[in-house]
C-alpha cells in the first residue's frame, strides 16, 4: 500500500492529491445511518375490531360499520386471524410473543380518523425482541453479496385510517381503510444506506408472502415505509434524525434514503444544521420534502384502550388464550433463506441466483413447478430465467404476474435446448416469441420457424468453409497467431444460421479447417 | 347491525360486597356531597396563551381561539386538577373492570358494514359518496390576530 502510494505520488502528484480530496468528500468521513418503521396491512377477509369488508376494489364508503365511523355505543371486538397472523409473523421474524399485551389510544386530529384516536399497542406490544438476517445485492452495485442484519424492537397491531383527498378547500374522506388491521414492525437503526434498506424491504416482503399474512401490493398501500435517516462522523454520537414517511415502494426507499443521506451532508459540509423533522419523498421529482402538517412535535395523549381487557395468547405453560404460539409455531413454511439454501445445496445454484430466484416469489413458482414437471438442468434453467426472461421482462417493463404466457412453456423452452433439439440462442427467441404474444407452444413455434438446430457435421462444415472464404483477411490474420479472430468466425457461422448451428461442432469444424490451412501453409 | 354489547358490571375491588345486595344503594350518594378538595393546595391556575389556543383551533378544527374559548380551557384544567388530591397510595390502576378476563375475539369473516347511505347520512356535506371536511392539517394563513379581535372589534 505505502510503495504503490509513493509510486503514485512520484507518478503524479496532481492526481493522488484529487483522489485523496475525493475520498474524503465522498461518504468516508460521514457514517449514515438508517431505521425502519414498516406498516403491514394483515392479509384478512374484515377489519382488525369489526365485521367490515376489507376489498380493495370496493366503492367508497362501502367498506364501513358503524364502529369504523366511531358512532357512539359501538365497541370493538377483535379480529382472531390479525392476531394468529401477527404472531405468526412475529415468529418469522425470531420475535418473542409476549403471552400478555395492551392496546392503547393514540390521539390524532384527522377527518380520515373518525374517532380522534387509533387504537395501537404502545405499553406492551404483542411480540418483542426479533432479527433479520438478509442479503444485500444490487448487481449494478455490489459485485458480491454480503449478509447483513437488523433487530426488530417490536411488533404491534393496529388499526390503520381512512383516506383523505385533498382538494383545495376541502378533504374528500374515505372510511374504506378506516380499521384495516396493520402490523407495524419498529427496526432498530442498525442499517446504513438505502440498498440496505431496499433488501430489508425485499426479504421482508418475501417472507410475508411464503407465510401469507401480507399481500405486500404496494401499490394498494398494504406495505408503507418510514425511514429513520441521520448521518454523523466516526467516534461521534448520532447525528438529529430526519423521518421520511409512507414511502410506497421499494425503489422509493432506495430514493428516499440516499437522497437524504446526501442532503443532509450537504447541509453539514456547509455548516448548518439538521433539524429533525418529517419528510415526504416526492417520486416524481425524486426529493424530500419537510411535511407540513408535522411541524409541531405532537402530543399523542396516549391512553390505556379501556374498551379491550388485555390480549392473551396461549404458550407453552401458559393457557386462556384463543391463539396458540405453539401450534403456529410448528406450521410455518419455508422460509426464504432456508429456501435458497436448498437451492444451493441440492440444486447446485450460486448464491446470487438463490437470492434472485427467491426474492422474487413468482419467478420462485415457476422454476420450481417446471422443475417438479421436467427433467431440466436446475442450474441453467435458473440462468435462462435470471438471464433472458428477466432482460426481456425489464425492456418490456412487465413484471412476471402480468404475463399470459402458459407457464409450462418456460420449462419446455429448456428441455428443447437439453434435448439438441434447438441451441441456447435459439431458446431466447423462442421466449422472445412467446412474450410477442404468439400462443403456440415452444416446439411448435421451433417448427413453425424452422428453428431446429443444424447438427449435421456436413452441412455444417460447408457453411463453415463459405464463412471463412468471405474472410480471407481473417484467415490470414489468424494464420499468423492472432487468435482472436477465431470469435468473429464463430459469430459469421451464427449470423449465417440463424443462431441454429451446433456451435460446439462448429469450434471443432472451424479449428480443423483452420489447422488443414496452417499446414498447407 | 348497531352492536350494542352488554358490559356485565363486577365490582371487582369490593367483591364481597357483592354478596350485599344493599350495598350498591350506597354507590350512589344520598345527600349532597361536600366537596373535600382544599383550595390551598390546588396547583397554580394554568394559562393558556393565545399561540397554543391558535394550535389547538388549528389541529382540532373547533372554533376556539377567542377570550372565551381560553377562559373555558382553564376552567376545565383547573377542575381537572382536582384529581391529584385523591389519595391512591396502594391502589392499583383500573384499566378496565373485565382485566381479568381473557379477550374475546372473533372469527375472521364479513358480517357488518356495507352501509354506506347509513354512514353518509351522518354528514352535513357530502360528494360523490365522500364526506366532505375542511381541509385539515395544512397550516392556515398565518394571522397577526390570533384570537381574531381586531374583527370582533370592527363588527
Amino acid at each position: 500500500m505505502a510503495l504503490s502510494l509513493k509510486r503514485l505520488l512520484l507518478n503524479d502528484q496532481k492526481l493522488l492529491v484529487k483522489r485523496y480530496s475525493q475520498a474524503t468528500k465522498n461518504n468516508k468521513k460521514w457514517k449514515s445511518v438508517v431505521g425502519l418503521e414498516v406498516h403491514a396491512q394483515i392479509a384478512s377477509k374484515s377489519k382488525l375490531f369489526s365485521g367490515a369488508p376489507t376489498k380493495f376494489s370496493n366503492p367508497v364508503n362501502t367498506n364501513v360499520s358503524l364502529f369504523d365511523m366511531a358512532t357512539p355505543g359501538t365497541l370493538p371486538v377483535l379480529n382472531k386471524r390479525c392476531v394468529e397472523a401477527g404472531v405468526l409473523t412475529a415468529l418469522a421474524l425470531n420475535c418473542q410473543v409476549n403471552p400478555v399485551s395492551y392496546f392503547d389510544r393514540k390521539h390524532y386530529f384527522y377527518a380520515d380518523l373518525p374517532a380522534g384516536y387509533q387504537i395501537t399497542q404502545q405499553r406492551l406490544p404483542l411480540a418483542v425482541n426479533g432479527a433479520l438476517e438478509f442479503h444485500v445485492f444490487t448487481p449494478e452495485i455490489h459485485k458480491k453479496p454480503y449478509k447483513t442484519s437488523a433487530r426488530i424492537k417490536q411488533l404491534q397491531l393496529e388499526q390503520d385510517s381512512g383516506k383523505s383527498l385533498h382538494d383545495f378547500d376541502r378533504s374528500l374522506v374515505d372510511l374504506n381503510r378506516a380499521g384495516i388491521s396493520l402490523m407495524e414492525l419498529v427496526f432498530e437503526p442498525d442499517l446504513s444506506d438505502g440498498e440496505e434498506a431496499a433488501a430489508l424491504i425485499k426479504e421482508l416482503i418475501a417472507i410475508f408472502q411464503r407465510i401469507e399474512t401480507c399481500s405486500c401490493k404496494m401499490e394498494e398501500g398494504a406495505l408503507r415505509v418510514d425511514a429513520n435517516v441521520s448521518i454523523h462522523k466516526e467516534n461521534e454520537p448520532l447525528g438529529i434524525r430526519t423521518e421520511i414517511k409512507n414511502i410506497g415502494s421499494v425503489r422509493g426507499v432506495v430514493g428516499a434514503v440516499n437522497y437524504e443521506i446526501k442532503r443532509q451532508i450537504a447541509i453539514k459540509e456547509s455548516n448548518g444544521v439538521v433539524v429533525n423533522e418529517t419528510r415526504a419523498w416526492n417520486f416524481e421529482k425524486k426529493i424530500t420534502v419537510p411535511m407540513r402538517d408535522k411541524e409541531i412535535l405532537q402530543d399523542y395523549r396516549y391512553m390505556p384502550e379501556p374498551n379491550l381487557p388485555p390480549l392473551q395468547v396461549s404458550m407453552g405453560p401458559i393457557t386462556g388464550g384463543q391463539v396458540y404460539v405453539d401450534q403456529i409455531k410448528e406450521n410455518i413454511p419455508e422460509l426464504p433463506e432456508k429456501c435458497r439454501q436448498r437451492l444451493q445445496t441440492d440444486m447446485g445454484l450460486s448464491t446470487e441466483q438463490s437470492i434472485i430466484i427467491v426474492n422474487d416469489v413468482d419467478l420462485m413458482k415457476l422454476f420450481e413447478n417446471a422443475l417438479y414437471a421436467r427433467s431440466i438442468n436446475p442450474v441453467k434453467f435458473a440462468n435462462f430465467l435470471i438471464n433472458d426472461l428477466y432482460k426481456a421482462l425489464n425492456e418490456r417493463k412487465l413484471e412476471i404476474h402480468q404475463l399470459h404466457i402458459e407457464p409450462k412453456y418456460f420449462g419446455e423452452i429448456l428441455e428443447l435446448v437439453s434435448q439438441g433439439l434447438i441451441t441456447r440462442n435459439v431458446a431466447s427467441m423462442v421466449l422472445n416469441e412467446l412474450l410477442q404474444g404468439n400462443i403456440r407452444s415452444p416446439l411448435e413455434i421451433v417448427e413453425e420457424k424452422n428453428w431446429k438446430q443444424i447438427t449435421d457435421e456436413k452441412e455444417l462444415e460447408k457453411i463453415c468453409q463459405a464463412i471463412l472464404q468471405e474472410n480471407p483477411k481473417g484467415v490470414t490474420q489468424y494464420l499468423n497467431g492472432k487468435v482472436k479472430v477465431f470469435k468473429a468466425f464463430l459469430g459469421g457461422v451464427a449470423n449465417k444460421t440463424d443462431n441454429r448451428a451446433d456451435m460446439k461442432k462448429v469450434e471443432t469444424i472451424l479449428k480443423k479447417i483452420l489447422s488443414e490451412l496452417r499446414n498447407k501453409k | 347491525m348497531n352492536r350494542i354489547y352488554n358490559y356485565v358490571f363486577i365490582i371487582k375491588r369490593s367483591s364481597s360486597h357483592i354478596k350485599n345486595p344493599n350495598i350498591l344503594k350506597t354507590l350512589v350518594p344520598v345527600k349532597p356531597y361536600q366537596s373535600q378538595v382544599d383550595p390551598e393546595k390546588r396547583p397554580s391556575k394554568t394559562k393558556i396563551d393565545a399561540d397554543t389556543i391558535a394550535l389547538l383551533e388549528r389541529l382540532s378544527l373547533v372554533d376556539c381561539a377567542n377570550r372565551k374559548g381560553i377562559e373555558t380551557l382553564e376552567a376545565a384544567i383547573e377542575f381537572a386538577d382536582q384529581i391529584q388530591q385523591v389519595d391512591t397510595t396502594g391502589v392499583d390502576p383500573l384499566i378496565t373492570v373485565l382485566e381479568d378476563f381473557p379477550l374475546r375475539l372473533r372469527e375472521d369473516e364479513v358480517d357488518d358494514g356495507n352501509c354506506k347511505n347509513d354512514a353518509l347520512s351522518n354528514a352535513l356535506v357530502t360528494e360523490e359518496d365522500y364526506f366532505v371536511a375542511p381541509p385539515g392539517n395544512i397550516p392556515l394563513e398565518t394571522r397577526e390576530d390570533l384570537l381574531f379581535e381586531q374583527e370582533t372589534n370592527r363588527q
